[in-house]
């Protein structure tokens, strides 16, 4: 219980300042580093806490692909280095950054003051339907559930994946000149009549090409 | 203190769903770093619908977190292309010099 707790503790400490460092580096490309140790050290919260397969999805979908998607963007872009700007390069005296804090606080608050009100409704235990089997594997419980009862969900999701990815290709996607390119189309249709040509050659003249 | 409840966990989520949320007011240097602090919105999200799933002991919640992952990874890609696309156009993604739509 008490390694439980101790490696809790490391762990969201870790999340936290990860997540601070990730809104405040100076370079992009930490940024991008520091939200990848962020996904690291929450999926290992994920998997302490019993939910392997997520845990482990975390890692692959987030690490594996999202923040080197993110990695990529920053440095095709060229915009890590921002000439050691903290927030802005230069204060024009805009009220955003105490209104913003302000903000924020106040929303952290009303999530304290929930958390710390917070009780079971006493009736919510008994209209549950997907009690977490001891039995079978974490993996295997979320299949179960996710192939039969959650399958239009699941298949939407997929949906959305798909659209996503023809969104981002049709917005990238740009014509550049000068590219030679293959149509199957003109070589399929090209005809005899255009390919071939018959001339006479005159005796001691020869044949000019590509008249 | 010692043993480890909901609290806790909901706690996490709590600090680092206000990290982003600061993250997204106060950056003005370029618009990738929002994107950074929405993710780090939605894993905290993530991260009380898995608390409350292991605590009730229900797995809807598991199942939930699965598909915000992919909205989450679909909207990355597309707000990551947008982004190349706006930078292509105009040089510059810095939040300062993003004008275009102010009229």
């Amino acid at each position: 219980m008490i390694a439980h707790s101790v490696f809790f503790y490391i762990f969201s400490l870790i999340a936290i300042v990860s997540a601070v460092m990730v809104t405040v580096s100076k370079n992009t490309v930490h940024s991008v580093f520091f939200l990848i140790l962020d996904f690291i050290s929450i999926s290992c919260l994920f998997i302490m806490i019993g939910a392997e397969f997520l845990g482990m999805i975390m890692l692959i979908v987030y690490v594996g692909a999202v923040a080197v998607l993110f990695l990529f963007v920053v440095m095709m872009l060229n915009v890590a280095e921002q000439k050691g700007q903290w927030f802005s390069s230069r204060w024009d005296g805009g009220t955003h950054i105490p209104v913003g804090l302000l903000v924020s606080l106040i929303i952290f608050f009303e999530l304290i003051i929930v958390i710390g009100g917070w009780k079971y409704k006493p009736d919510l235990l008994n209209s549950l339907s997907l009690n977490i089997s001891t039995e079978v594997t974490n993996t295997r419980s979320i299949g179960n559930v996710l192939y039969t009862d959650y399958i239009l969900l699941f298949q939407i999701s997929g949906m959305i994946l798909l659209v996503a990815m023809i969104g981002a290709i049709v917005l990238t996607y740009r014509e550049r000149a000068g590219v030679k390119r293959q149509s199957y189309v003109k070589q399929i249709s090209r005809e005899r009549a255009e390919g071939v040509d018959l001339v006479e050659a005159e005796k001691n003249k020869g044949v000019k090409i590509d008249a | 203190m010692l043993s480890i409840g909901l609290g806790h966990y909901l706690t996490l989520a709590a600090i680092i769903f206000t990290i982003g949320v600061v993250g997204i007011f106060l950056n003005r240097k370029n618009v990738i770093v929002i994107l950074m602090s929405i993710e780090l919105i939605l894993l905290a999200v993530n991260i009380n619908l898995v608390a409350f799933s292991i605590f009730i002991n229900d797995l809807s919640g598991q199942i939930f977190t699965l598909f915000i992952l992919t909205v989450a990874a679909a909207e990355a890609a597309i707000g990551l292309a947008i982004i190349v696309v706006y930078f292509r156009n105009s040089d510059t993604i810095r939040v300062e010099e993003i004008k275009n739509l102010k009229g």
